[in-house]
């Protein structure tokens, strides 16, 4: 840090697109530093233009797309009037870009070794082929890839993932860059894969001294990556500061918003729910004058907020803690958000749903030679395996889980869609596993619904809002008369806090939290008993899946309804879950309460699945556990226990032999795993608060 | 509850926005167009009503022609090619009225464009019969048009119905709807029309049905690749899930979704009828004589006119033709274009 | 990969024997028959024919034995080459087909040779920057050329280079010989119709290449931009184009027709025109016969060629 010239130093920096509609203001007033070695994060919601001031970095626009205003300069040189020739050497060569999806930023139709020799041989005008693939070779095996010369000569589509995006880090570091940039660089990963790539991302600041702009929605990681951090809001940054200020001393009530939407390890739905932001994101043409934040903020003062474009603002006594705030010194920091709702725990009823040793395997034709061959024409799929839970009246049930686990099958076989291969799935002493929909009797139909994962597919662009819904009343039979029906959707979309005027209005005019909620009402209009949420919230936004995740609990708690909650994301199952079902690869691995699935004793892949989910927390200490390699595909998966290929706690030959014994402690918490109980009982917690009644907004 | 379900009342629109909803427009094209297929497909039975009931078929066809022009505004290749097309749609409904001179009545063979023979000045000159070019060529889009447009119809309906088969239902439909499909578009199209009209014998109604075996294999595919996408969609797993039929899905849930490339793909498949109707008249497969069309036109000159100074029979059907097909493509050029713009 | 082809050739015979199959029904109907007939037996007229000569007829040619044993009696026949006779021109079809496709395939030749370097080069053009004046002139260019159908541009050909300027025939009869400028107008007008299409369908390919995040990385890899072409695009862009320009082999045998024609140019389409005024079964079916295998060979080569040129099904 002896070195006084930033790597890069963006100042007043304006970006606009221009479109069909005119200028559109992307970026405003943007100032950025990054000193060398030094990991700086940029954080906010889709389209606050974190990923524009990205490109511009890289002087990549697109056609549409130009700088208005200032200057980015780096190593003291402005970029935006280098020649075509200038930015080429700079980029690949000294600044570097690690993309959201891997495989589509590698070209499909290269060897994935070209790829990498390229960077060296155009940038260094002495090395020569053979030197450029040793580095290649090297690089690889410094990003951890196992077998590089084999990966060297493997096109994009024959490796995972998770490797695809090792491939393109190890791509961006082979010139050792001076600044790297990460744009999403795990958002299209699955939660334990993630884990290992931001491992790997922190070895390389500290190895390569390389400074780095991480950019993400997601707070935890910039938590676990960087030094500093720009919170920014609508196209300007909107709180500028250390890590630790800006995490426990946040001085702009957006940033303070966040934190409060989020899931944290202290948030608790009966005595601390979430407080989502009010209203929505302004439309970059639609924003208001002064302070973008203030139609959302609680905080607002008329005349003065809306005044006048608001500066940025240092905070006093913070060092090089700035804020877009004018009100910085009279709010109180650290009073508790006052909640939206607080309930009680619901008690719960009957058992609703029962699942029985449900087994679903697919057949699948294998039609290559070498399977002729080999007279291997079938091969099973084991989406589901021994399936084996129940669910009450008014319970909410997560099942959890990582991509290839088999939750989407179960969902499928439960509505009807699939039939099971084996096993019990009872409804209300109907019969689900084997009766597919068609044949089910209509009012078994309206008693389970679902709620999709993506906004943008859910509802049928060609109808209307009210239609879809009441299609739904009346395909179930809730109400006949054309009146009553329209009545109905009205007091749906009254219930799911929508404008009634949404009745007559197309999907495309609705954002994708107010898709979201049409979905819940249209689940809701046959008055179910049984709603599977399918990762509800995932595709949304933050501070939108709070005000989407209170909802959906709220219209549960009102109608008694048992929800099946299907989420990958820890954090927000341990907040709304009274029951979590942990499943890998096609089996259950534990199931027990919330408390219990989250305090040991764990299942080792619970365990290393609790320490993968990065927590927006600076009071959290976590254990380290990151585990090896990829999931494994449920067409071939390893004989006996599921997870042994990845396991870190795996015993020995005993875990690739048999299947594991499902070890119980106490009522209902299972845990299907070959190690002693009593070893499993000497398991450390992996998640630690520091006080436990300690809450972010008033660490201050 | 029931005066706040009053005041949700759909919001009042301009009068050209309301002819836009789907009735309105579905009404307007009826109008423009059932009076067309008259003329052309039952014009003998009709007498003296023929002329007459192209009447409200004029206003409709300006009003859909405003329409258009103002949904399609941004485009100016979308709005060129639809001026094309409703140009000559409007000249074949406008035809009886137009002071035109009997299309099949010999007046003086081979008078060039520009000149006055027996007291007519002719603006096109005349054919080898000694019939006016100008009536010849404007009477000449009636046919072309109206089978044109009626046998891609078909063979939309055809297609596409094969096509959410396919597409949705999968499995034992998939292959079967497939396989006959790819039979006959292993055929080259122009030698499956001229072995389907060598069996069935040259008539408007026979080219339906050979557009109909030609062009209902690619469509299908088009549809079947449509739907295969958007049966993924949440919404159709949402309306699964609530047990509806299947042919609700295909007909509510999918075929509306699918509408926009359709609409692009029918636009261009219009323009391909019409080189195949035209060709095919030429080729002398298609209509027959005496009525004027450009394929006939082009076929009777071809024989006769090769010498420059009568070239002027040849070009102008030919342009004509052009003209039409090139007002189709643009559409559709035009509406890819702003759908890939959304 | 090797599994993939040998699915498609099956897939690809089980066509061809549903084709001839139908081909078959058609021309074995009793109207045919009758034509074929009267044809044979000198006779211009239905009523010329008696109905006892009709049967004997009949039966001399094999025809009143059952259906499918006729079918594998026709297939066994082709398979040795012989396609039957033509009463129009009375000669055997097989030789007559055979010189006809020559000619055709001298014109498929140039046509080919003239239309893949143009439509490529310019969609290349055209697609490397989208919305470009570049772009939308190349784009205007083959909109308008493909909306005029062949009988139009072999008529404005026609009018200015032959009736007009006089620098080529009008006919392409090749009545005295093999004349090289006889060719230039047939060919010119099957080029002129179709590269437009070859030149959009690779201005999509590589348009959407260009958007491609892959393309993005290369350049922010620093590598120069025409080397970006090169190397990343072209290779990925030109995969879909190939497959069109193959499968423009089964659309050269529709348009062929009317050039041919147009032009009395003596190849397959207009003997398979010809044929079918005038009633002449065996060459039309024949004709037909030969169509189909061109147009599924076609498809074979599309396919395969797919497959080598695009490594994610290769290898998978």
């Amino acid at each position: 840090m002896s070195d006084p010239t930033p790597v890069l130093e963006c100042e007043g920096l304006h970006i606009s697109y221009f479109t069909r509609a005119g200028e559109i203001p992307a970026v405003i007033d943007f100032n950025l530093k990054v000193m060398p070695g030094e990991a700086v994060g940029i954080v906010g919601e889709s389209g606050c233009g974190k990923s524009t001031v990205a490109l511009a970095i890289m002087q990549y626009m697109g056609k549409n797309g130009r700088i208005m205003k200032g200057q980015i300069r780096f190593k003291g040189r402005d970029m935006t009037t280098m020649s075509q020739e200038e930015l080429r050497h700079l980029r690949g060569s000294q600044i570097a870009m690690v993309y959201q999806e891997p495989m589509a930023s590698l070209n499909p139709a290269m060897k994935i070794g070209r790829q990498l020799i390229e960077v060296p041989l155009y940038h260094e005008p002495g090395c020569s082929e053979a030197q450029a693939y040793e580095r290649a070779v090297q690089m690889l095996a410094d990003v951890r890839l196992p077998d590089p010369k084999r990966i060297m000569e493997s096109f994009p589509h024959q490796i995972s993932g998770g490797q695809q995006q090792r491939v393109v880090i190890a791509m961006a570091l082979l010139s050792h860059p001076a600044l790297l940039l990460l744009d999403e660089p795990t958002t299209a990963l699955d939660v334990t894969v993630e884990a290992g790539i931001v491992q790997l991302i922190k070895e390389i600041s500290a190895k390569f001294g390389t400074s780095m702009i991480y950019i993400s929605h997601n707070l935890g990681l910039i938590l676990e990556t960087c030094d500093r951090i720009t919170v920014m809001y609508s196209g300007e940054a909107v709180e500028v500061g250390k890590v630790e200020d800006v995490f426990d001393r946040m001085r702009h009530p957006y940033t303070r918003g966040l934190f409060n939407s989020i899931p944290l390890p202290g948030a608790d739905k009966h005595a601390r729910p979430l407080v989502p932001i009010r209203g929505q994101l302004p439309l970059p043409h639609q924003r208001p004058k002064g302070c973008y934040f203030g139609p959302r903020c609680d905080y607002f003062q008329a005349g003065r907020c809306d005044a006048a474009p608001v500066p940025m603002l240092s905070v006093p006594e913070h060092q090089g803690h700035d804020s877009r705030c004018l009100r910085i010194d009279e709010i109180d920091w650290g009073a508790k958000v006052a909640a939206v709702t607080t309930a009680d725990k619901a008690e719960f009823g009957p058992t609703v749903l029962r699942v029985e040793n449900l087994k679903k395997y697919y057949d699948i034709h294998d039609t290559s030679l070498m399977a002729m061959i080999k007279g291997q024409r079938v091969r099973t799929v084991k989406a589901n395996e021994k399936l084996d839970f129940s669910a009450r009246e008014a319970e909410t049930v997560a099942i959890v889980g990582e991509s290839g686990c088999g939750k989407s099958t179960f969902a499928k076989v439960l509505l009807g869609l699939e039939t099971a291969t084996e096993g019990r799935a009872v409804l209300d002493n109907q019969d689900l596993g084997h009766t597919p929909v068609q044949q089910r009797h209509p009012q078994v139909v309206s008693h389970l619904q679902m709620v999709f994962q993506n906004p943008f597919d859910t509802l049928n662009p060609s109808h209307s809002v009210g239609g879809q819904i009441a299609r739904v009343i009346r395909k179930f039979g809730v109400e006949n008369d054309p009146d009553k029906i329209k009545e109905r959707v009205m007091q749906l979309l009254d219930i799911v806090k929508l404008p009634r005027d949404f009745y007559f209005r197309r999907p495309r005019q609705l954002s994708g939290g107010q898709k979201q909620r049409v979905g819940i009402a249209r689940a809701f209009a046959g008055n179910p008993r049984v709603v599977v949420a399918d990762e509800p919230v995932s595709a949304l936004d933050v501070s939108v899946q709070a005000a989407v995740t209170q909802l959906l609990m709220e219209i549960q708690r009102e109608n008694r309804t048992t929800l099946l909650f299907i989420s990958h994301d820890l954090s927000l199952v341990r907040y709304l879950a009274d029951r979590v079902v942990v499943m890998y690869l096609g089996t259950i691995a534990e199931q027990g309460t919330t408390e219990e699935v989250f305090a040991p004793p764990y299942h080792p892949y619970t365990e290393a699945l609790l320490s993968a989910v990065p927590i927006a927390d600076t009071s959290v200490t976590k254990k380290h556990i990151v585990l090896e390699g990829d999931i494994p595909s449920a067409v071939n998966p390893p004989p006996g226990c599921p997870f042994q290929t990845r396991c870190p706690r795996k015993l020995g030959p005993i875990c690739e032999q048999q299947e594991p014994p499902i070890r119980r402690f106490g009522d209902g918490h299972e845990i299907a795993c070959h190690i002693a109980p009593d070893d499993l009982l000497q398991m450390e917690p992996v998640i630690v608060l520091a006080d436990d009644q300690a809450s972010p907004s008033s660490a201050a | 509850m029931s005066t706040a379900v009053a005041t949700a009342a759909p919001p009042r629109t301009p009068l050209l926005q309301r002819l836009s909803q789907p009735r309105p427009l579905i009404l307007l094209l009826l109008l423009m167009w059932l009076p067309l297929m008259a003329q052309v497909m039952a014009g003998n039975y009709l007498g003296p009503l023929r002329n007459i009931i192209m009447l409200p078929g004029i206003p409709a066809a300006v009003i859909l022609y405003v329409l258009a022009f103002r949904a399609w505004r941004e485009s100016w290749v979308a709005t060129l090619g639809l001026t094309l097309v409703f140009f000559w749609i409007l000249v074949a409904l406008s035809a009886p009225f137009l002071p035109l001179l009997d299309p099949n009545k010999p007046i003086a063979p081979f008078t060039l464009p520009f000149t006055e023979k027996r007291d007519v000045f002719f603006w096109l000159g005349t054919d080898l019969k000694g019939r006016d070019m100008l009536a010849r060529t404007l009477w000449g889009c009636q046919r072309v048009l109206v089978w044109g447009v009626t046998a891609t119809a078909v063979a939309y309906v055809v297609g596409t119905l094969f096509g959410l088969l396919a597409g949705y239902l999968s499995g034992w439909w998939d292959e079967i709807i497939s396989f006959v499909a790819n039979v006959f578009l292993s055929f080259p199209v122009m030698v499956l029309f001229i072995v389907i009209l060598n069996y069935l014998g040259p008539s408007g109604f026979n080219i339906v049905i050979a557009v109909t075996f030609a062009s209902a294999p690619a469509i299908m595919r088009i549809v079947r690749g449509l739907t295969l996408d958007i049966k993924t969609r949440d919404y159709v797993f949402a309306a699964q899930t609530r047990g509806e039929s299947p042919l609700y899905i295909m007909l509510v849930e999918l075929l509306p979704n699918a509408r926009g490339p359709i609409i692009v793909d029918a636009c261009l498949r219009l323009g391909y009828t019409t080189v195949a109707i035209t060709t095919l008249t030429f080729l002398g497969l298609g209509l027959q004589p005496p009525d004027p069309d450009w394929g006939l036109m082009i076929k009777e000159a071809a024989k006769t006119a090769m010498l420059f100074k009568f070239s002027y029979m040849l070009i102008i059907p030919a342009l004509s033709v052009s003209s039409l097909i090139l007002g189709f493509n643009l559409m559709a050029d035009g509406l890819r274009e702003m759908s890939l713009r959304d | 990969m090797l599994g993939l082809i040998l699915r498609r050739l099956v897939q690809m015979a089980l066509i061809m024997v549903v084709a001839s199959f139908i081909l078959f029904v058609i021309f074995d109907t009793p109207a045919f028959k009758k034509k074929i007939a009267i044809a044979e037996l000198g006779g211009f007229a239905v009523s010329a024919l008696s109905e006892e000569d009709y049967q004997n007829w009949l039966e001399q040619k094999g025809l009143n034995v059952p259906f499918f044993q006729r079918y594998a009696n026709w297939i066994g026949n082709i398979t040795t080459g012989d396609f039957g006779k033509s009463f129009e021109k009375n000669t055997a079809v097989g030789p007559l087909l055979l010189d006809r496709l020559k000619n055709t395939g001298i014109l498929a030749f140039w046509v080919f040779a003239l239309m893949i370097p143009i439509s490529l080069v310019l969609g290349v053009l055209a697609g490397m920057k989208e919305g470009s004046a570049q772009d939308r002139t190349i784009s205007f260019i083959s909109v308008f050329t493909t909306s005029i159908p062949e009988i139009a541009t072999a008529i404005i050909l026609t009018v200015i280079f032959a009736l007009g300027l006089g620098w080529l025939p009008a006919k392409s009869a090749m009545t005295q010989g093999f004349d090289w400028r006889q060719l230039v107008l047939p060919v010119l007008t099957l080029v002129t119709y179709d590269f437009g299409y070859v030149a959009r369908m690779t201005r999509a390919s590589m348009a959407e290449v260009m958007t491609s995040q892959y393309i993005r990385t290369a350049v922010l890899k620093g590598i120069p931009y025409r080397q970006v072409i090169m190397k990343h695009a072209l290779r990925n862009a030109l995969i879909a184009p190939f497959t069109v320009i193959v499968l423009q082999l089964n659309w050269l045998l529709s348009g062929v027709v009317v050039v041919e024609v147009f032009f009395q140019y003596d190849g397959f389409g207009k003997l398979l025109l010809e044929a079918a005024l005038f009633g002449d079964v065996y060459v039309v079916q024949a004709a037909t016969l030969v169509a189909v295998i061109v147009a599924v060979l076609s498809q074979i080569i599309s396919d395969i060629g797919y497959t080598l040129l695009n490594p994610r099904i290769r290898f998978s």
